[in-house]
């Protein structure tokens, strides 16, 4: 009997042979992509890296030809924050840190129940903060703005989207036909019509509909808009999980004697969840991104505060700086969250085989 | 079919409570709104209904497939609009389609720059906000030289930064006689070609399928040329500080095409990933033990059971990016959205009024495409997919 | 294993003279392979000759799917050489292609194409590679399908057939690009028992009109009636080859002995 050897290495030859030049036509795809991929990637590095200018007070301070991005640093606290009064910004830091509690019990597994009310409790305290709410020196909504303002709609949207987004994706599988019907018809219309047209909405129409002299914030309104908007997609999210839990689940807690709200809230729905997390998370990238367009209504976040700094006459020309900033900043943040869910998506996958095998 | 939701089981009486109860709310609601909006209008002096469709427009609109004037009342800037949409819609979803179905097939394949400049590209796209990428593309059009020293050929198109001039087909008399002859000819010369390839396959005989092709290109160009070129085609001139003749693509419609499309593009390759990953691994040996080479084993074997998985969430996505044309206004591109929603709901001040009928333009394309769905499920669930 | 086996399902009557054994057409001398780091096959020596039909048995993961696998082109091996019919599967990819299609798979799922009838099945193959027409290879498919007895199933798809329908189609599938060397990877390890005669009967045939057969399987009947020689192999190596009278009655080897201790 033979004993096993160890795998002989491949060289990067041999590895080359297979995966780059396979065949004719793999070659001259090889060489062109390597030679289009590696000037673009050398040219955009030096351009934005190597002969950058980081710092300045005008565009005179860029003179080299790289990337100007004085334009962003001498801005950063408008970047960051928007209009917010600079003597108040540690509200700010204490605003996300606040909405980094919300977040806790997301990313953080095997915590009590009761800790899913952070969610909304840490939303509800950034708001407060930034806005005074009585206790501290009030700051209006339309001096908020920056990447504060993205993270705060886009987490603040999301986390009260999921509950209505569950009550939607139950009320949709309902035999009630009122109900059903309802839920069908709100999920829908919300995702057959645009974004911007909501907005519009939002900031034009939904002032008609409120008793006169009750005056909401246009941010507030907008935030309303974007979380019943993002809410249609959560429940579609949630709908996929809710059908693949196994039918002998249900059928297992009711032998066992569990009402119906405790099978629900107790077997159910945690499963369900489970499953749903890549769908949900998908969902808030697209909400993160979605944020980008409250500039059309004139709300101040990150794109529109750079869209500002373009018009300014002291740094004509950026265009190139300001948006390919706005687009890292988002890119960052949207790649990390998808990374996150196809880890998430292979651990669950983990949980489920668990589940499954015998004692 | 047992469901989850715990409203199913709450018995007669519950559940007629509880719709009872969504009725009520719903109605109270709905009267409270309507009871606010009247006094809000009335106080404000904005006027109600839908009279104003018929009233002049007054104002300009730089694209328009069909005749319009400023003179031209507001339903036909309904009209005009809803067609520019369409416009760049059919066109993204064209485009996107070839670039998602190219990528998406790239990130499979053995080779491992193709993989990675497909990757590279779909994370990108993917990552970044729609809104950001047409401003970007938009700049980029921008660069593109002004008028006097524009790129391109006289007489047959010109890259400019105020658009793109192309020839236009002008149907008039005899012209018009030339490109119905010309379509005829290439669709016969199609069918022709089809035709000589069954017998081919058949009888193993036969007349070689090109003799269609030759058939097609031969009569469109016999015909275009009977009747003289000048009487044909609108053609771009250089003419002064700009350009006579032709049909014009503004750098807004560029942009927001490239930017649809590459952004659509991203989220079409990673359903054709998906798509081709969900085939039975055990197809693609089986294709290759009966000895078919790659491209064969994809076109025939691999790609038609992997559309049955891609059709849907791909009419998904023609869904979104007809919906998120509507970012045309950011560039002023004159969309459903920009001239009704935007310039038309400034002037009458009826904003309800517009904006319901936008939504519901955009809510009859919305449903098509589920119907559509659904006649797709339906009708492939002929055959089911392998173990 | 025996358990399994209920009484009906014997293999057919004992076949008069078979065809005589002609030169190797399938030579393995020295193959390695690795998977990752697992070293799957350990140095595997084996010649088949034209007209034989060999059995390989051995415990799962003794690499014998593997090796069939090796010599059908589906995986490659890092070492050793594999001629099929004298052309070096290693060598040129326009000879080894000619030569991979000299050999037909039957896969353990069947792997039928959901999406086409069974004639088209048969036929996709024969028109696209072969260049048939389409006439003739219609005509050819419906041979095929008679002899395996599914004639009247031609126009059905796979989904409205049972199991064994559907090995049969592969099996019919295989035989209409005319290979020289049939490999059968467990083709009845995923049936109902009361189907594994037929697609039994159906190989049986096939052996006795002068295929060259290299069959994975359990089924022992078969082994014992058909088989010229039997393959036992265990952890990546060939351990005995013996005719099967000898390889059931009196086994070499100690694994040999464990193994149909086990099984019998």
């Amino acid at each position: 009997m033979s004993a096993a050897r160890p795998a002989p290495t491949t060289t990067a030859w041999q590895w080359a042979r297979l995966n780059l030049f396979g065949s004719i036509a793999d070659s001259v795809l090889t060489v062109v992509a390597a030679v289009l991929f590696a000037w673009f990637v050398w040219n955009a590095f030096d351009w934005a890296i190597l002969r950058a200018d980081w710092f300045g007070e005008t565009k005179e301070a860029c003179k080299s030809g790289g990337a100007c991005w004085a334009m962003i640093t001498a801005r950063w606290q408008q970047v960051v924050a928007g209009y917010y009064p600079e003597a108040h910004l540690w509200r700010v830091a204490l605003a996300m840190v606040c909405l980094a509690i919300a977040v806790l019990p997301v990313i953080k597994r095997d915590m009590p129940a009761w800790a899913a009310l952070l969610a909304p409790a840490g939303v509800i305290a950034s708001i407060a903060v930034l806005g005074g709410a009585n206790i501290l020196p009030s700051v209006p909504t339309d001096y908020w703005g920056g990447i504060m303002l993205n993270v705060l709609v886009g987490l603040t949207g999301a986390i009260f989207a999921l509950p209505i987004g569950i009550l939607l994706a139950f009320g949709r599988r309902s035999d009630l036909p009122i109900i059903k019907g309802f839920s069908i018809g709100f999920i829908e219309i919300v995702r057959g019509v645009p974004l911007i047209t909501l907005l519009f909405m939002s900031s034009v129409v939904l002032p008609l509909f409120l008793p006169t002299g009750m005056n909401l914030d246009k941010l507030m309104r907008a935030l309303a808009v974007v979380t019943l908007f993002s809410s249609a997609y959560m429940a579609e999210a949630v709908r996929g999980g809710l059908a693949a839990v196994p039918k002998g689940q249900r059928e297992a807690s009711h032998s066992l004697g569990l009402g119906l709200l405790q099978t629900t809230g107790l077997v159910v729905l945690p499963q369900a969840i489970r499953i749903s997390i890549p769908a949900i998370v998908n969902t808030f990238i697209g909400l993160f991104k979605d944020t980008s367009l409250l500039y059309v209504i004139a709300i101040l976040e990150v794109t529109g505060v750079i869209r500002q700094a373009l018009s300014d006459f002291a740094w004509l020309g950026l265009e190139n700086e300001g948006y390919v900033f706005v687009a890292f900043v988002f890119w960052v943040a949207c790649f990390s969250m998808s990374r996150w869910s196809a880890s998430l998506e292979q651990q669950s996958g983990k949980t489920v085989k668990r589940v499954e095998e015998p004692a | 079919m047992a469901r989850g939701g715990f409203m199913q089981r709450m018995g007669g009486v519950r559940g007629l409570a509880a719709q009872g109860a969504l009725v009520l709310g719903l109605v109270l609601l709905a009267v409270w709104l309507n009871h606010n909006a009247g006094t809000n209008i009335a106080a404000r002096g904005i006027a109600t209904g839908y009279d104003f469709m018929g009233r002049e427009a007054g104002f300009n609109i730089d694209q328009h497939l069909v005749d319009y004037e400023p003179t031209d009342t507001y339903t036909r800037v309904f009209l005009v609009g809803a067609l520019n949409t369409i416009l760049v819609a059919v066109m993204g979803i064209v485009t996107s389609t070839i670039i998602g179905l190219t990528a998406g097939v790239m990130r499979v394949s053995k080779n491992y720059l193709g993989r990675l400049l497909a990757t590279t590209y779909v994370e990108i796209a993917r990552n970044t906000p729609l809104p950001v990428q047409i401003l970007v593309w938009y700049n980029l059009a921008l660069l593109a030289p002004p008028p006097r020293t524009a790129w391109g050929a006289d007489g047959l198109f010109f890259l400019t930064n105020r658009g793109v001039y192309l020839p236009q087909f002008n149907l008039n008399g005899l012209a018009d006689f030339a490109i119905w002859g010309g379509i005829a000819a290439i669709v016969a010369g199609l069918f022709l070609s089809s035709h000589f390839r069954k017998q081919r396959t058949e009888h193993g005989t036969g007349a070689s399928p090109n003799w269609g092709w030759a058939f097609a290109i031969g009569g469109f160009v016999l015909a275009y040329l009977l009747t003289g070129n000048p009487t044909g085609i609108d053609v771009p001139h250089k003419s002064g500080f700009g350009f006579t003749g032709g049909f014009t693509m503004s750098p807004a419609l560029m942009a927001l095409w490239a930017a649809l499309s590459f952004y659509t593009g991203s989220f079409i390759a990673e359903i054709v990933r998906g798509g081709l990953q969900a085939v039975a691994k055990g197809q693609g040996e089986a294709a290759r033990a009966v000895g078919l080479n790659d491209a064969q084993a994809l076109r025939l074997v691999i790609l038609p059971q992997a559309m049955r998985v891609i059709v849907p969430p791909l009419a998904s996505q023609y869904l979104n990016l007809t919906k998120n044309s509507s970012l045309a206004v950011i560039i002023g591109y004159p969309d459903l959205v920009a001239v009704f929603a935007g310039t038309s709901l400034n002037q009458t001040g009826q904003a309800i009024e517009t904006l319901a009928l936008v939504m519901l333009f955009y809510l009859a394309c919305s449903l098509s495409v589920s119907a559509f769905m659904n006649w797709y499920n339906a009708r492939s669930a002929v055959w089911a997919v392998s173990r | 294993m025996s358990a399994k086996q209920p009484a009906a399902k014997k293999a057919p009557a004992k076949p008069q003279a078979r065809p005589e054994l002609g030169p190797p057409c399938v030579e393995i001398e020295g193959v390695h392979k690795w998977y990752g780091d697992t070293h799957i096959l350990r140095g595997v020596d084996l010649s088949v000759r034209d007209n034989e039909k060999v059995v390989i048995l051995g415990p799962s993961g003794s690499g014998k799917s593997t090796l069939v696998r090796c010599v059908n082109g589906l995986e490659p091996y890092q070492e050793g050489k594999i001629k099929v019919v004298g052309v070096d599967l290693g060598g040129g990819a326009k000879e080894s292609a000619v030569a991979k299609r000299k050999t037909g798979m039957v896969f353990q799922q069947f792997n039928l194409f959901p999406h086409l009838t069974i004639l088209e099945n048969c036929t996709l193959a024969p028109m696209w590679v072969l260049k048939t027409p389409r006439k003739q290879a219609e005509e050819e498919a419906m041979a095929l399908l008679d002899r395996v007895h599914i004639a009247e199933q031609a126009r059905k798809y796979p989904a409205q057939l049972s199991g064994g329908q559907q090995q049969r189609a592969a099996i019919a599938r295989s035989l209409a690009m005319n290979p020289e060397i049939m490999l059968f990877d467990e083709p009845t390890s995923a049936l109902d028992p009361e189907m594994v005669g037929e697609v039994l009967e159906v190989m049986t045939e096939m052996a006795n009109a002068g295929m060259t057969m290299m069959v994975i399987s359990h089924e022992m009947s078969f082994a014992r009636e058909v088989a010229d020689r039997v393959i036992f192999m265990d952890e990546g190596e060939i351990v005995e080859i013996a005719p099967p009278s000898e390889f059931f009655s009196k086994p070499k080897h100690a694994r040999s002995k464990e193994f149909l201790s086990r099984i019998l």
